[in-house]
């Protein structure tokens, strides 16, 4: 399937069609650039969304939720769940109430993941993708009880869970209560595999903490995109701790994969192809299960 | 010794002199025999497992030993696990329901170690395995912290049916002073976030993620001699409940912690 194009929108009065004003001579007068990190290449920000947002020498930029929704799902396939769940400052912690303000101003999510049902080239699943625009992805409660919700529902359903993870780790503002949704994610992922069906991470950059550290990795099988950085501690945290330089490329997915923690990595023009594949290889009464 | 701002109650956690695991495993059980390693790397010394009697009951004791002085310290890495000691106490777990053992565990850790081999053997892996497995591990375990429970690092011997803290000790998902560093950018802020973080061992009962405080007061002996018995009673009141219902009324013990929990005087 053909995804170039699903995302092409105008990016700025100019591209709608407007007039084009006399004074703008030079193409890069009013089209905003991003500087590749790994080329140096600059990229108009309106040609990301057709490059599924990669770069012509293989970086992988950051995606919002929706956007990677939209690339993985079929077209309308995917209903939202719990969205209804709203985030409360249970501990009264200063400042959260502001953060929680500019992170849905920021990211015009109301929370760090987004959950619901869909099909991946006709193969439906539950799915959900964690949002870095909202305070760097972090677990409070909310997103700990929307994807055990969805973990719960996926049981119940006999549904496999596709699950895109980005994440800074746990929501120091919600204190202990933020922990213990590392466990409460990890017990309903358990229940779900318990029961047999297939769990599929997609370690996306960053993944870490206290995310790395439940359900990110306890997928049957553990995806990631190339060059995302994946790990438990901060590498800042490890320098300051063992005095000594960290190696390059430190913590990357290649690094995972080259110790045994990961099983493939896969780079976006290729993930809805081979998640679908997975998808269709675990489904039930495929012919795969000899019993 | 109850009383005092929560720093307070982090310097009490951390104090020189304070307990470590095998002071009370000394005195609450008897025979214990230790059992090394994860049978995959190594031996983590930080992580000190193995098997006891409890009042006469056999059962599995995993601990975080820090260590007393600079020298055991050292040896036991500060009591910071590498993910060895996680796969340890995961294999003893196992061992455990195996041969239908119950499991206390003692946790006392400023966190699980944060290093260059850690990262390279999978300390997120080896920590979300151990809570995956231990929600669903079909024997009763009983955590009690002793002294600091740093995130993740101690949530990974905590997946238990009871949360016991002595009431010196502190459980949080990150230290005062990272809390500070990271969000404030003020290393000096170190006592407002151990306010603001509710890490103190009251905290935890009121946010209902510990079951009982342990007062510090009297003998250490005499503290030990209840604790054996107070761990004897939960055991023998589990021990006719079918291992699926144990199972099911653990995760439920975890999964109450939605939005639900809103203590009224926080």
């Amino acid at each position: 399937m053909d995804l170039r194009g699903l995302f092409k929108r105008p990016a700025n009065e100019l591209e709608k069609g407007g007039r084009t004003p006399a004074e703008a001579t030079a193409a890069d007068t009013f089209e905003v650039k991003r500087e590749c990190p790994s080329c140096g290449a600059k990229i108009a920000e309106s040609d990301l969304p057709d490059m599924y947002y990669v770069c012509t020498c293989g970086h992988h930029f950051r995606m919002n939720a929706r956007q990677r929704i939209d690339f993985i799902c079929d077209e309308g396939s995917f209903t939202e769940m719990f969205s209804d769940l709203e985030t409360k400052d249970i501990i009264n912690f200063p400042g959260y109430e502001k953060k929680l303000r500019e992170a849905r101003l920021s990211s015009g999510e109301d929370e760090a993941v987004i959950c619901g049902t869909a099909s991946v080239l006709g193969h439906k699943c539950a799915v959900f993708v964690m949002e870095s625009l909202f305070m760097m992805g972090s677990m409070g409660t909310v997103v700990g009880e929307r994807i055990t919700r969805l973990f719960e529902y996926a049981t119940e359903q006999g549904l496999p869970v596709v699950g895109f993870t980005v994440s800074g780790g746990a929501r120091m503002q919600e204190g202990i209560l933020s922990l213990m949704q590392m466990a409460k994610t990890s017990g309903a992922v358990k229940l779900h595999s318990d029961a047999g069906n297939f769990y599929l991470t997609v370690l996306t950059d960053p993944t870490t903490g206290g995310v790395t550290a439940s359900f990110a990795m306890l997928g049957d099988i553990i995806m990631a995109e190339p060059g995302a950085t994946v790990g438990f501690a901060g590498a800042r945290v490890i320098e300051q701790t063992i005095r000594k330089k960290l190696p390059q490329g430190f913590q990357t997915a290649e690094f995972l994969l080259e110790h045994g923690f990961i099983d493939i990595i896969t780079p976006r023009s290729e993930q809805k192809r081979v998640i679908s594949t997975l998808l269709a290889m675990h489904e039930k009464g495929s012919g795969g299960d000899i019993s | 010794m109850s009383g005092g701002t929560p720093y307070d109650k982090v310097m009490l956690a951390r104090a020189k002199g304070r307990a470590t695991a095998a002071e009370y495993i000394n005195r609450i059980f008897t025979d214990f025999i230790e059992l090394h390693g994860d049978r995959h790397f190594a031996d983590d010394k930080a992580v000190v497992g193995g098997v006891a009697y409890l009042a006469g009951m056999p059962v599995t004791v995993i601990s975080m030993e820090k260590g007393k002085d600079t020298k055991s310290k050292v040896y036991r890495n500060f009591g910071a696990p590498n993910p060895e000691g996680y796969n340890k106490a995961l294999r003893l777990m196992r061992q455990a329901e195996k041969f239908s053992r119950p499991v206390v565990c003692f946790v006392d850790t400023a966190g699980a170690f944060c290093g260059l081999g850690a990262e390279e053997r999978g300390q997120g892996r080896a920590i979300a395995q151990n809570l995956a497995e231990m929600i669903t591990l079909k024997t009763p375990i009983i955590s009690i912290f002793i002294g600091e429970g740093g995130s993740g690092g101690a949530l990974a011997l905590a997946c238990s049916d009871e949360v016991w803290m002595m009431e010196n000790a502190i459980y949080s998902v990150i230290s005062p002073e990272g809390c500070a560093s990271i969000l404030w950018k003020d290393s000096k802020k170190v006592k407002a976030a151990a306010q603001s973080l509710r890490l103190t061992a009251q905290d935890m009962q009121k946010l209902q993620v510990a079951e009982k405080v342990i007062p510090e007061k009297g003998s250490f002996d005499a503290c030990c001699r209840t604790m054996a018995q107070d761990l004897r009673a939960a055991f023998d009141a589990r021990r006719d409940i079918p291992k699926d219902e144990l199972i099911k009324t653990r995760y439920e013990r975890f999964r109450k912690y939605g939005a639900q929990i809103v203590p009224e005087d926080f």
